[in-house]
């Protein structure tokens, strides 16, 4: 039954329904995007937008429900179909198979993808037939004209490629599989803020020649300032759909939470300056000779953090945070002694008073732990819980040494108990089940859950790594205050960020790493986003 | 379908799991021309008709309650033990060797003596690749195997040139001083079924409480269900693989205590009949919990001794069909945990972003 | 309900069913090592014997089970005893325990076990004097050796096959003081007796070695060797049953224990009321033990070798020539 609209959808979603385990991811969900439009598709973590996105991609088959593409009703049970209709999708992690070209990785996925014979038969066909090279690269370098998109170096392995033109590289694929609608995920939570106008202008310029973009994304400020329309979707059903021109961020804020939604933190009092929590001096990082995996190198970094005050380290991932945040955490393993240590680090580090590595000291990650140093790690699902375990494991976990939860080696399961049960009732994690597994949490009660074990015993430093990555806004708030209420109490905090707007908003000093260095250093109110940007990005290293 | 999903069904599981491996074995034998009905009636009269019986399905299952709790321990740190076969052959020769060499000594110090010895020994070996996996990063799957060649090596030289009872034909050791042997049950008949059942039982216990009501079993355990989530908690996780695999290969060289002490009173060249390997599936259908570990090895040692009769009261069935049903009760409890995994699976591809 | 009644339950039940199965009067059961019926030598001689009881005696049922590990055969021969058989036979060594244990405790039946000795009244134990039948092979190794050197590869290091090995060692060097003697072990564990490529790794090395003839007691293993002399064309000596037909042309011949004899005859004796307890031994005199002739290798074993060996088994049965026997040179 045709809607009384003027022209056909480009993709049509009707009364799509999918159910996991009998819990409902998607129900309902009706989407209509328009051919040559850029449509979001927002909501909190687990609101099921990925969902829905797999299902049109055809990675998931819907439990009720149709698909339309361009009027048309499709059934399909592989991507394979999907794409042979003029679907292309780039995943948030980017499928490119790291040594090959970027030439190779776009022929690789098309020899696949651009048939539906059966895998043996294809697989011999592309045996059979070779690989017309130059015939590919010319009809990228036209395409890639033709959307205005800049030329890319068909013959470096992708891997060598900066984030930025990897994207460019899967975008190419889609374009060169004949894709006319493009799902892109979260696609730029891995770029710096030029990359993103980048991107966001090439996608204008496809959607003028016709192309359909749907795009997954939790930024709002993005979507006011690409899409021209947007669905908003909250628990797996869809709450809402506003044309970008007749909305504001606050009212989609309010839309994917469910509640009035303050995005603005009041500014925090001006820093009280206290005793450095944690010296860096001169650190250095470098792979250990003979080591086949390579670790990204730091060099010279030195800076503090005192007590009452957030440092915030910005930059772009991959620019050695990860390494430094290991180090600061792990010093043993980078030591020349370990022999299985597969970097050395050198220079010195004092936490809350006491040396935790130099030449002759390496502490263990426990005494680092136990002098008082709170961590949220960065990715809170490898790093920071044990998904297959309770809440109240997960609560224990890091503090299971500490004499309130343990005696004599064994566990106080009663003040366990209790001290869990308050803890997420003070941090409002939910649902208030003790004992589920927290892989049965949305992120953003992950996230609180591990801020609720960190900021339980008052840590007086504290290192958090991408707080509020994947969490939903709503946590995002509670987060910051969080952070800035420890920093109230007195507690050092280093803060490392991919998001802008969160170091801006949190950090007395920013300082912006690019290469495996601190390249710039600012006070509270100095940066704008742009010149923030422009370190990042490595120009003024 | 909702109900297959719950977790009631989770723990139901493994129960599930041998039933149908059951069913199937009992078709085949059907196949091999025997009435189904008729031999499920041997295997259970053959494993629990009399108190003999009992008492061989116990005495089965004992050192399977050890391997068990061998492959267990290291699977929840996160490793796995193919070793407890070396482990338990040097713990066995471990307390052999004491009984030996110190055949004098009285009740009770003596068996506590040739217990120790049997443990540490066992930890020993299962220490080594904990420690190489720890410090070194080799692969644990492969020492272990490695180890059991080498332990049985080690086990053939001192059976052979060091200790041999040159009494006998067999290969074995000379027999250990008559202050070892342990209390057999009398109320079993003749099986040999000593205190080392207890034994292995209340190993199971004390396994249970260490995982879960103590800090290093916490710790432990978050090993093995997320490293670097333990790492950054401050866990030593190397200490930690390097405990469980000292632990497991304690507990598997207790495997030596029911045999030498409790049966033999020597230790004989191949003893067991892979113990070590079966503890890997006493474990998987034990799904890693002390608990589950000793049902399964009970499950097992009737398996064990229930078939054993059939290849005497059947004419068709012979003892392969033992390893042909332990086969797929394997089999099965792998498919249902596959549809576990595809379960699970699903809907953290669903959670999208993290 | 209290165990007694339970227990009586399953009995009642196991009593139901077990009539089911056997019917005849005389029932003889079968137990046999960890080798299993197929490994073409003692447990197949052991087989081949007891069948052709069934076969020829009136009146005689039998039953044959394999066990899996050491500790199965106590379980096995109490589950025979605990029914109604006559006749229980264990063959090997390793079930000289479990026999000792069980035939004490059910002191009614019979039992016959081979290879060992154990010593009760209601046990006969079957011995054969394997190392008369290994001086005859060993002669006719040394006679027909070329190039001087001869080999031995034996199950597991046990007095047993230590027993084979210098009594063909012996026989060799009455023949041909100089031949010189290549012994190995397949292993040291009951799987020793199952390692068919680890016998057929040591045959190759002996035949690298210069041997060109080389006998084996090693169970099942034996094929190993046979599958070595035909890859090198050489020779090869079998064990226990006549296993000249394996491989025709490269098995000179078999030094046969004729189990399969003792074993019928223990069954036949019994059937007729004639068991006695004690040791029953097997020699050249008797035909315990022998070497095989045969279509398969009249070809290959020249006529006057045969003769001389001919001569040299009544020089042994008449006791002129005495044959080292590795279990008096150890007391």
């Amino acid at each position: 039954m045709m809607t009384a609209q003027a022209a056909v959808s480009a993709v049509e979603l009707r009364g799509i329904s999918k159910f996991f385990n009998g819990v409902p991811a998607n129900q309902e969900i009706d989407l209509q995007v328009r051919a040559g439009s850029i449509h979001a598709i927002i909501g909190e973590n687990g609101a099921g937008k990925s969902t829905a996105m797999k299902i049109l991609y055809g990675i998931h088959r819907p439990d009720a429900g149709e698909i339309l593409i361009r009027g048309d009703k499709k059934i399909w049970s592989t991507p394979a179909q999907a794409i042979s209709a003029g679907i292309g999708m780039v995943h948030q992690h980017f499928m490119l198979a790291g040594p090959y070209s970027a030439l190779e990785n776009i022929l690789l996925g098309v020899e696949i993808a651009n048939s539906s014979a059966p895998l043996l038969k294809r697989a011999f066909e592309s045996l059979a037939r070779p690989v017309d090279r130059k015939g590919a690269k010319a009809r990228l370098d036209r395409l890639a004209d033709q959307y205005g998109l800049r030329k890319i170096d068909w013959d470096l392995p992708i891997e060598t490629l900066p984030v930025g033109v990897q994207q460019r590289v899967e975008i190419l694929k889609l374009l060169y599989q004949e894709a006319s609608i493009l799902i892109l995920d979260e696609p730029t939570a891995v770029l710096t803020p030029q990359e993103t106008e980048e991107l966001f202008s090439n996608l204008k310029k496809l959607t003028k020649d016709g192309k359909t973009i749907l795009i997954i994304t939790h930024k709002l400020k993005e979507v006011m300032s690409l899409a021209d329309e947007v669905t908003v979707l909250r628990a797996g059903r869809v709450v809402g759909r506003r044309a970008v021109a007749d909305t504001k961020v606050e009212e989609l804020a309010s839309l994917m939470v469910g509640r009035k939604v303050n995005l603005k933190i009041e500014p925090p009092s001006k820093p009280v300056p206290r005793d450095p929590v944690l010296e860096i001096s001169d650190l250095h990082l470098s792979t250990a000779p003979g080591r086949a995996r390579r670790v990204h190198p730091l060099e010279k970094i030195s800076f503090s953090v005192r007590g009452g005050e957030v440092v915030g380290i910005a930059g772009v991932e991959g620019n050695g945070q990860s390494e430094l945040l290991q180090v600061l955490l792990h010093p043993r393993d980078f030591s020349k002694r370990n022999s299985a240590s597969v970097a050395h680090a050198t220079g010195s580090v004092r936490c809350l008073g006491r040396v935790t590595l130099n030449e002759r000291t390496r502490l263990r990650a426990e005494e680092i732990k136990l002098l008082g140093v709170g961590v949220i790690p960065e990715d809170r699902h490898r790093e920071g819980l044990l998904l297959e375990r309770s809440m109240e494991e997960n609560f224990l976990l890091g503090h299971q040494k500490r004499s309130a939860f343990s005696s004599k080696g064994f566990i106080l399961r009663k003040s366990l108990r209790e001290s869990a049960l308050r803890a997420i009732e003070v941090y409002d994690v939910r649902p208030r089940v003790i004992d589920l597994e927290v892989e049965a949490l949305s992120g953003g009660n992950q996230q609180k859950l591990i801020i609720a074990r960190e900021f339980e015993c008052e840590p007086k430093l504290l290192i958090a790594a991408q707080p509020t990555r994947g969490v939903d806004v709503g946590a995002i708030e509670f987060i910051h205050r969080r952070i800035l209420e420890a920093r109230e109490k007195g507690a050092g905090v280093l803060l490392v960020s991919s998001e802008l707007d969160e170091i801006l908003a949190l950090a007395d000093r920013i300082l912006v790493m690019y290469a495996g260095r601190i390249v710039a250093q600012f006070n509270r109110g100095e940066a704008s986003e742009q010149v923030l940007g422009l370190s990042m990005g490595g120009a003024h290293a | 379908m909702t109900f297959l999903r719950s977790r009631i069904f989770r723990s139901l599981q493994p129960l599930l799991a041998v039933l149908i491996g059951l069913v199937i074995g009992l078709l085949i034998t059907r196949l091999a021309g025997e009435n189904p009905w008729h031999v499920l009636k041997i295997l259970i009269n053959s494993a629990f008709g009399s108190r003999y019986d009992i008492g061989m399905t116990l005495f089965y299952a004992t050192p399977l309650i050890l391997t068990g709790l061998a492959v267990a321990i290291p699977f929840q740190a996160g490793l796995f033990n193919i070793g407890a076969e070396g482990q338990l052959t040097l713990g066995a020769l471990a307390a052999a060797a004491v009984g030996c060499v110190f055949p004098d000594i009285p009740w009770p110090l003596a068996p506590v003596l040739a217990v120790l010895a049997a443990f540490f020994v066992g930890g020993f070996w299962g220490f080594i690749p904990g420690w190489l996996h720890a410090k070194r990063g080799s692969h644990e799957v492969i020492n272990t195997i490695m180890l059991n060649f080498i332990a049985a090596g080690i086990a053939s030289w001192v059976t052979l040139y060091v200790l041999k009872n040159p009494e006998s034909q067999n290969p074995e050791t000379k027999a250990v001083g008559a202050g070892y042997l342990i209390h057999h049950f009398q109320s079993f008949g003749d099986a040999p079924l000593s205190s080392a059942f207890v034994l292995a039982v209340v190993a199971a216990i004390l396994v249970s409480v260490f995982l879960w009501r103590t800090v290093l079993g916490f710790q432990l355990r978050a090993v093995g269900q997320g490293e670097s989530a333990a790492r950054t908690a401050g866990i030593d996780s190397g200490k930690m693989k390097i405990i469980a695999m000292f632990l497991a290969g304690g507990l598997a060289g207790l495997v030596g205590v029911g045999e030498v002490l409790g049966n033999a009173g020597r230790f004989r060249l191949g003893f067991s009949p892979e113990y070590g390997f079966i503890g890997i599936a006493v474990a998987l259908l034990g799904k890693n919990r002390p608990a589950g570990v000793v049902a399964a090895a009970l499950l097992f040692g009737a398996l064990h001794k229930g078939t054993s009769d059939l290849d005497l009261e059947t004419e068709n069935v012979t003892r392969d069909l033992s390893l042909i049903l332990q086969a797929l009760i394997i089999l099965s409890v792998s498919a249902v945990g596959l549809w576990d995994w595809f379960n699970k699976g699903r809907p953290m591809v669903n959670g999208g972003r993290t | 309900m209290t165990i007694k009644t339970y227990v009586s339950c399953w009995l009642l039940l196991a009593a139901f069913l077990v009539p089911c199965a056997f019917g005849a009067d005389f029932k003889v059961a079968l137990v046999l090592d960890k080798g299993g019926r197929d490994d073409k030598s003692f447990n197949s001689a052991a087989v081949r014997g007891a069948t052709k009881a069934k076969d020829e005696l009136k009146g005689l049922s039998l039953k044959i089970v394999e066990a899996t590990d050491d500790n199965a055969f106590e379980s096995l021969l109490r589950s025979f005893a605990q029914r109604d058989f006559d006749l229980i036979i264990s063959v090997g060594v390793s079930q000289a325990d479990a026999v000792k244990k069980v035939s004490a405790r059910f002191s009614n039946k019979h039992f016959v076990i081979v290879d060992a000795v154990v010593e009760a009244p209601n046990v006969q134990s079957l011995i054969f004097q394997e190392h008369e039948g290994s001086f005859l092979v060993g002669a006719i190794a040394g006679t027909m050796t070329k190039t001087g050197k001869i080999g031995f590869i034996g199950g597991m290091d046990i007095p047993l096959i230590r027993r084979f090995e210098l009594g063909y060692g012996a026989g060799a060097k009455h023949v041909n003081p100089k031949a010189k003697l290549i012994s190995n072990f397949v292993g040291v564990t009951s799987d020793a007796w199952n390692n068919p490529a680890k016998a057929k790794e040591l045959a190759v090395s002996q035949y690298g070695q210069g041997a060109d003839i080389v006998f084996a007691a090693a169970g099942a293993s034996n094929s190993g060797l046979f599958d070595a002399a035909e890859e090198q064309k050489k020779f090869a000596i079998g064990v226990d049953s006549n296993q000249n037909w394996i491989k025709p042309g490269y098995i000179l011949t078999s030094m046969l224990k004729r189990i399969d004899k003792a074993v019928f005859d223990a069954c036949s004796d019994d059937l007729k009321g004639g068991f006695n307890g004690g040791v029953k031994r097997f020699g050249l005199a008797d035909q315990g033990v022998d070497f095989s002739v045969d279509e398969h290798n009249e070809t290959i074993l020249p006529r006057e070798v045969r003769a001389r060996a001919e001569k040299l088994k009544a020089e042994i049965v008449s006791g002129k020539i005495k044959v080292p026997d590795y279990y008096q040179k150890k007391k």
